[in-house]
């Protein structure tokens, strides 16, 4: 079991976690806006993610958190 | 299930005023997490320079201080010979470590201050407005550079990381990247390297990080992510340049 | 305790020491290069630090480190360094860190000469560096008051947190004269909650921030509120001057550091010639002694007063400020490095006698 936790109102939409992710696990919303008035990144595939916490790693404001 | 990945307490829980896709955030949860990992966060101060990173005292939960522009190493320097068992770290732009603040850092590293610098690379003055650094490369654009860096008006990029890996009194000197998940795993690894070289009282020691500014070099955070691979890279090639 | 002849350099260095100074980052610069050296030698034998910067520049900035770390902490330099240090002085200002600098004058503008001077009375007592502040400034007139007002320097500038300038000129540095140095091994140093010593999340210490980066309007205002209020306690508490034979006096001398002496030398020549004139000598050229000035100089035996300085004329502008007019104040001095013979002071004071 994965989880991927995206603290939606610390995200600028940046989008570098989804350049960074292998497996397609997130995307950036087309919909949403968070607090900030950004579109946030959200996990649009789960079932993808392998753990390997790329997302994270290149998250400039650390608003990414994976339980494994 | 266990976490394996969270936000470390050495950061405080202020979000970063950073731009979206800045690479700031990213190492400052690095150097947050060198800190936790190595259980010296009591014993540690940073120094804030000017520039985009001089609220880091807003973010880092360790003592802090905020120095005049480019004069970070000659207070961490003051700082260590006061608490020479303490960790002191300086976290500085381009602008601040290799323009007015050259002086600084050459002789903190020709001391061998046992002092941590974490040197943030990416081309350009951020807080001001996108202006030209030292370490801007030949024909890019910038505010104070328009049509592109002209090297025979203003001179080439200086490459500090060789520059001061040829002082004695530096003891381990490296140059990383943020723009990929390998390269992103090593600077948190030099980074450690880093730490580890002041509390081994080696010599002085700095991490060289080639780190985007999308605002200013006007480009997507992806695209500054891939600059710093086809522009940067070539220029500033990576590697451990000193380890004693 | 038995006197010494000491250099005025070397007695300061000391001085500072026996004040519990154990950290000291210079620069060679003539003529205060006796202090740094003698830090080099005598530090490191109390358990202290002394290192040379690369710069002026630097120095300051390693004493705000050290400062901030919660060090009794010293730099010195002359005229042109101390313009080197002028942002860090006022960096150190506004992020309320204690620290001493000691400039000893000597010729300007630019590089000058090496022969003392007091043309950086201005830089010292008007704020140097940018934005509104002040360092106490105190004007030593010879070596065995510098030696006396090293202690003080270093307490007020941890009362007030803020830094303390010693104002003196080549000569009290160069000339050796006796003192009677204090001997005080384990001087007590006072507990700073505010430097940063380590933080312990949670612990009864809180968190240290030494900055002076106040970006909202509101935090940078509450900043230099509370600078404001604690220069009028500094106003109110710390004026020190001398006055030397001023009651009931004709005409009042004004004068600070060597020039204060060569004008006591003029009182006696007068006095010999029946002519009862006074000195009043600011020893804290900030906070200035604006009342002793005032009321000595308003006294009504009193016709007029000079100002005698070695400069084109800095403090002469205090003495006008200070006496607001009631009585007219006349300026002898040069820019330069040339001081005044005493005989010369005594001829203005007659000519203005005859005028």
């Amino acid at each position: 079991m994965i989880r991927v936790t995206i603290y939606e109102d610390q995200c600028k939409g940046c989008g570098l976690c989804v350049r960074a992710c292998p497996r397609s696990v997130l995307a950036i919303s087309k919909t949403h806006l968070n607090k900030k008035g950004y579109y946030p990144a959200e996990v649009v595939d789960l079932s993808a993610c392998v753990a390997c916490t790329s997302c994270a790693r290149t998250c400039p404001d650390v608003a990414i958190e994976i339980e494994k | 299930m266990a976490t394996i990945f969270q936000r470390t307490s050495v950061l405080t829980d202020k979000p970063f005023h950073y731009c979206p896709g800045c690479g700031h955030g990213i190492v400052h949860r690095m150097v947050a997490e060198v800190i936790d990992e190595l259980g010296i966060r009591e014993i540690s101060t940073g120094v804030a320079p000017v520039g985009c990173a001089v609220f880091a005292y807003n973010y880092f939960d360790i003592d802090m201080y905020e120095a005049a522009h480019g004069r970070a190493p000659a207070l961490a320097t003051g700082y260590k010979r006061v608490h020479p068992d303490h960790v002191i770290f300086t976290y500085q732009g381009d602008g601040d470590l290799a323009s007015i603040g050259t002086a600084e850092i050459v002789h903190a590293a020709h001391r061998g201050e046992k002092i941590t610098t974490i040197f943030i690379n990416n081309a350009i003055y951020g807080m001001t407005g996108g202006q030209m650094a030292p370490t801007t490369l030949v024909g890019q654009k910038t505010t104070t550079s328009p049509l592109g860096r002209d090297k025979d008006h203003c001179g080439e990029p200086i490459r500090m990381a060789e520059m001061l890996a040829t002082i004695s009194g530096s003891a381990f000197i490296a140059r990383c990247a943020l723009n990929n998940t390998p390269n992103l795993i090593k600077t948190k690894q030099a980074i450690k390297k880093a730490f580890e070289t002041q509390i081994a009282r080696k010599g002085f020691s700095m991490v060289e990080i080639l780190s985007p500014c999308p605002t200013n070099w006007g480009k997507s955070p992806a695209e500054a992510m891939d600059w710093i691979q086809d522009a940067m890279i070539p220029y500033y090639p990576l590697g451990v340049m000193k380890e004693v | 305790m038995a006197k010494k002849l000491m250099k005025g350099c070397e007695a300061i260095a000391e001085a500072a020491i026996q004040a519990g100074c154990r950290y000291f980052f210079g620069y060679p610069i003539t003529p205060q290069n006796d202090i740094p050296e003698y830090m080099s030698l005598r530090l490191p034998q109390v358990g202290g630090c002394f290192l040379q910067a690369e710069s002026e520049l630097a120095a300051i900035n390693m004493v705000y480190g050290a400062a901030g770390a919660g060090a009794r902490v010293m730099t010195s330099s002359s005229s042109p360094g101390i313009s080197l240090k002028q942002e860090g002085i006022s960096t150190c200002a506004a992020a309320e860190l204690p620290c001493v600098v000691v400039n000893m004058m000597r010729g300007g503008p630019g590089l000058g000469n090496i022969q003392a001077s007091q043309g950086d009375y201005f830089q010292a007592t008007k704020g140097g560096g940018h934005g509104d502040y002040h360092a106490i400034v105190y004007a030593p007139s010879s070596i065995a008051e510098a030696v006396e007002l090293m202690p003080k320097a270093f307490d007020v500038a941890e009362d007030y947190r803020t830094p303390v300038i010693i104002l003196a000129d080549g000569l009290i540095g160069q000339m050796m004269e006796p003192v009677e140095m204090p001997d005080n091994p384990n001087p007590v140093m006072r507990d700073k909650p505010w430097a940063a010593t380590g933080y312990k999340p949670g612990g009864a210490k809180p968190r240290a921030i030494i900055n002076s980066l106040y970006i909202e309007t509101e935090d940078l205002d509450e900043l230099c509120r509370r600078m404001q209020a604690r220069y009028r306690e500094i106003e109110k508490n710390e004026q020190r001057v001398e006055l030397y034979h001023t009651e009931g006096a004709e005409f009042i001398l004004c004068a600070y550091g060597t020039v204060a002496r060569v004008c006591k030398a003029a009182v006696r020549i007068l006095e010999e010639q029946g002519v009862k004139v006074g000195l009043v000598r600011p020893i804290t050229l900030w906070p200035f002694p604006s009342g002793a000035v005032h009321d000595a100089i308003a006294q009504d035996s009193v016709k007029a007063a000079l100002t005698v300085e070695v400069s084109a004329g800095q403090m002469v502008e205090d003495i006008r400020l200070a006496v607001n007019g009631c009585k007219p104040v006349e300026y002898l001095g040069e820019a330069g490095s040339r001081i005044p013979e005493a005989e010369e002071i005594a001829e203005r004071i007659l000519a203005m006698r005859r005028a």
